[in-house]
């Protein structure tokens, strides 16, 4: 059984003492620019102190809290997809030599990393892209060196954004499994401190090293009470019953476009998606022609050349485009990969600049089927 | 006597019709024949005939004002070639031409018309044979015109 | 472990010019021995500094040592890999993705229906099949294309006609006035070969209008979806998995596909823009 113990606040300036003889990264959030971002951390004066985010569609503002809280805030618009896979990457070089050419490949990053601060529906995301990556007949080796390595300190959130609904996907807001070490912050007007546990051999090895003591019942209780009450707190719904037929049953559903009068197809859902992986290749040769590149970046199936074929776009109107996305997210993702790929993390909805809200469009879909739609499927006129 | 009766039955655009409109029909037929390269109607000429073929290629043409002919159609062996007898003022809109040597039956438009305006369930029977097979080549034509297999420059 | 994506560089043993704009390049096997493909997979062929495409395998699967992949000059890349000669150098990955269904074609009729380059990722089935030719009943070939100078394996067709007993039809959409051959839809050609719809297996490969429409006149005809195969295309990068570029609607064409049976992309195959 894992116990449960207490960690008080000056005991992360320990951990990461601990992580880095390790040899690891320490990276986690810090306010940047008016936002929290991941990044690599010195030390615990870098963790976003006494602040909170406002979270809405189209709506993200950070404001001071009174008590001092290190995680007092919810997700922001990076994920440590950045990390795992990064944006933009060498893939490789290749060289002519006379006739003839030859390649090689990028050599793998050593950098491994601590995430400090991983939210639940964090987690799950990680699990999500493991299937993408790694789950197949073929394995990105950057990717699964990156990720095997990474050291995961899961943060239990005790509050819940306006965009939030992990509660819908079942992804959330307790961390269960997945993390190294997770830690539920408890503070107020007498005490600020972390009940903490173990989640791996890895984590119980590095919470040994630290200032602990036995967890008191009462912590453990508040800690319990917190995480419920970040449960009972959820910005948004998404009703998930049926939804991959209630989707795959409606490509023609005006809904697809009126969404799409809205929508700029600027990608912004998809770079904020925590799960989103698709990618691009771009090739660079240098100006001798000697020297050739190939890297790969982040893409998305919002942009017109996404779907390019034979002299034009197989997705060419916005309509289509904002389908796919969605279509997959919520459907056609289980087809592929048997769960979900949302994590009812929030993020598209509160970086959409025009607040398309896809609980929303979901539960439009739902409310409305297509004139005439019921009897189309039982035959009749 | 020999009629073309067992010839025009076994045609698959008259396959099943009823034994009184094979007979009505029948009064209209002849056999005809054309050679390699031989034209067997012109455009503009008069429609005066509907062809069943037996054996052999006909090609469909149409000529552009300047430059060569193009093949727009080939028929075949149990195909049919020509509905304008039936479409008024009855001239044909294309130039046919034999491609090899071809067998096929003919069928005079004017005693055709007279039958089925005499004879309105025989014109009904000729008219739902004819009518999909129009519709087909509309579509033909249609997808032939998508340029499906063409090569498409990347829009800038 | 290498990356997927990484290629090897290979040489070209031979190359064949098809016609104006198209021309086949074997390319040394990563084996020498063993079969190089199964039919209708494809490789992702790299050109030295310019990018990687795609391309159906087009060969004889059972050929050792060497991979055929017959590509037309569309683009940038399929530029530049139409302009490579023997002795050059390729980045190839692959072979990758699903393939022609021939173990189910035994004891039955077989269709092929091509159009305009798809005649290539049919070939390699043309050539499976004969091989055993006394295993299947009737193979009819359809071969659609845009125009007399743009057909492929002319020489070859002749001889799987002759030799093989095919039903091998070509058709194009417009011809000069010397052409001597079939002019309209390939689906035109359909009931001038003989096949039996309750115990056939057909196979589509070609441009998506021309396969829809295929599919429908199979169906008419009496042939059941499950016994339907046709190849889908998208947009595709890596052929891995990783893009995401060529998923079409829950599949992905370079591991689900290329070659899908109708019956599993039925419910999705006439949506637009998907």
């Amino acid at each position: 059984m894992n116990q449960k113990l207490t960690l008080p606040p000056d005991g992360l300036e320990r951990l990461f003492e601990v992580l880095k003889e390790r040899g690891f990264t320490v990276v986690g959030p810090t306010v940047r620019e008016g936002a929290i971002v991941y990044d690599r951390l010195a030390s615990p004066a870098d963790l976003p102190r006494g602040i909170t985010d406002e979270q809405d569609g189209g709506v993200y503002r950070l404001k001071p809290r009174a008590d001092g809280a290190l995680f007092g805030y919810v997700v922001g618009p990076q994920s440590w997809k950045r990390f795992l896979d990064p944006p933009v990457k060498r893939l490789w070089r290749a060289e002519r030599d006379g006739a003839d050419f030859k390649i090689v490949p990028e050599e793998p990053d050593q950098e491994t990393f601590a995430f400090l601060g991983v939210r639940s529906c964090e987690i799950h995301a990680m699990a999500i892209q493991d299937r993408v990556f790694t789950g197949g007949e073929h394995k990105d080796p950057g990717y699964e060196a990156r990720r095997r390595s990474a050291f995961i300190i899961a943060v239990q959130c005790t509050v819940a954004g306006g965009t939030c609904f992990c509660v819908s996907m079942n992804t959330g807001p307790r961390s269960e499994s997945g993390f190294d070490i997770a830690l539920t912050e408890i503070v107020d007007a007498e005490r600020h401190l972390f009940v903490v546990e173990a989640g791996s051999p890895r984590g119980r090895e590095i919470l040994a090293a630290l200032d602990t003591r036995p967890a008191e019942a009462d912590e453990m209780a508040e800690a319990e009470k917190r995480i419920a009450k970040a449960a009972a707190q959820m910005g948004r719904t998404l009703d998930t019953e049926g939804v991959h037929d209630l989707l795959m049953q409606n490509p023609e559903h005006p809904r697809w476009g009126e969404v799409a009068g809205r929508c700029l197809s600027c990608a912004n859902c998809t770079m904020v998606c925590p799960t989103c992986f698709c990618s691009t290749v771009e090739d660079v040769t240098d100006i001798s022609g000697d020297h050739a590149e190939r890297w790969q970046k982040q893409d998305s199936c919002f942009t017109m050349d996404f779907s390019y074929l034979h002299g034009g776009s197989v997705r060419a109107s916005t309509r289509s485009r904002y389908r796919q996305w969605l279509t997959h997210k919520l459907a056609t993702w289980i087809d592929q990969f048997g769960e979900s790929g949302c994590t009812g993390c929030g993020r598209c909805i509160t970086w959409c600049p025009v607040a398309i809200d896809l609980t929303e469009e979901v539960a439009a879909i739902r409310a409305n089927p297509p004139a005439g739609a019921e009897s189309i499927k039982k035959g009749k006129p | 006597m020999k009629t073309l009766e067992p010839i025009l039955e076994e045609h698959p655009f008259f396959r099943n019709l009823e034994k009184c409109h094979l007979e009505l029909v029948v009064g209209c037929a002849a056999n005809v024949r054309f050679e390699a390269g031989q034209f067997i109607f012109r455009e503009g000429e008069p429609a005066d005939q509907f062809y069943l073929i037996r054996q052999g290629k006909v090609a469909i043409e149409i000529s552009p004002p300047q430059g060569e002919p193009i093949i727009m159609q080939t028929l075949s062996e149990g195909e049919i070639l020509g509905w304008s007898w039936l479409v008024p003022p009855y001239h044909w809109q294309f130039d046919a031409k034999a491609v090899e040597l071809t067998r096929a039956i003919t069928l005079d438009g004017k005693c055709l018309r007279k039958k089925c305006q005499e004879d309105h369930s025989l014109g009904y029977e000729l008219l739902s044979r004819l009518v999909p097979i129009i519709g087909k080549s509309m579509e033909a034509a249609r997808l032939q015109l998508l340029d499906v297999y063409g090569v498409k420059p990347r829009a800038s | 472990m290498i990356h997927p994506m990484v290629p090897e560089v290979r040489r070209i043993k031979r190359v064949y010019r098809e016609n104006h704009n198209t021309v086949t390049l074997a390319v040394e096997a990563a084996e020498a021995a063993g079969p190089a493909c199964l039919p209708g997979q494809f490789n992702m062929l790299y050109a030295f500094g310019v990018g990687e495409v795609p391309i159906s395998l087009s060969g004889d699967p059972a050929e050792p040592g060497v991979q055929h992949h017959t590509i037309r000059d569309v683009g940038a890349v399929t530029r530049a890999l139409t302009r490579l000669k023997r002795g050059d150098s390729v980045g190839v990955r692959g072979p990758f993705g699903s393939a022609w269904p021939i173990a189910s074609c035994r004891g039955r009729d077989v269709v092929l229906i091509a159009g305009g380059i798809g005649i290539a990722p049919l070939r390699p089935a043309i050539y499976a099949l004969l091989r055993e030719r006394e295993r299947y009943g009737e193979i009819a070939l359809l071969y659609g294309a845009r125009a007399r100078e743009d057909l492929l394996f002319g020489e070859e067709m002749e001889l799987w006609r002759g030799k093989y007993g095919v039903q091998a039809r070509v058709t194009v959409d417009s011809a000069k006035w010397d052409w001597k051959g079939n002019v309209g839809v390939v689906t035109a050609l359909l009931p001038r070969v003989r096949f039996d719809p309750a115990h056939a297996v057909a196979m589509i490969c070609g441009p998506e209008v021309m396969m829809r429409f295929s599919v429908l006149e199979l169906k008419n005809l009496g042939m059941e979806d499950r016994n339907i195969h046709v190849t889908l295309e998208r947009n595709m990068k890596c052929a891995v998995g990783f893009c995401g570029h060529c998923q079409y609607g829950p599949t992905f064409i370079c591991k689900d596909g290329p070659v899908f049976s109708f019956d599993r992309v039925r419910s999705i195959f006439g949506v637009r823009e998907l």
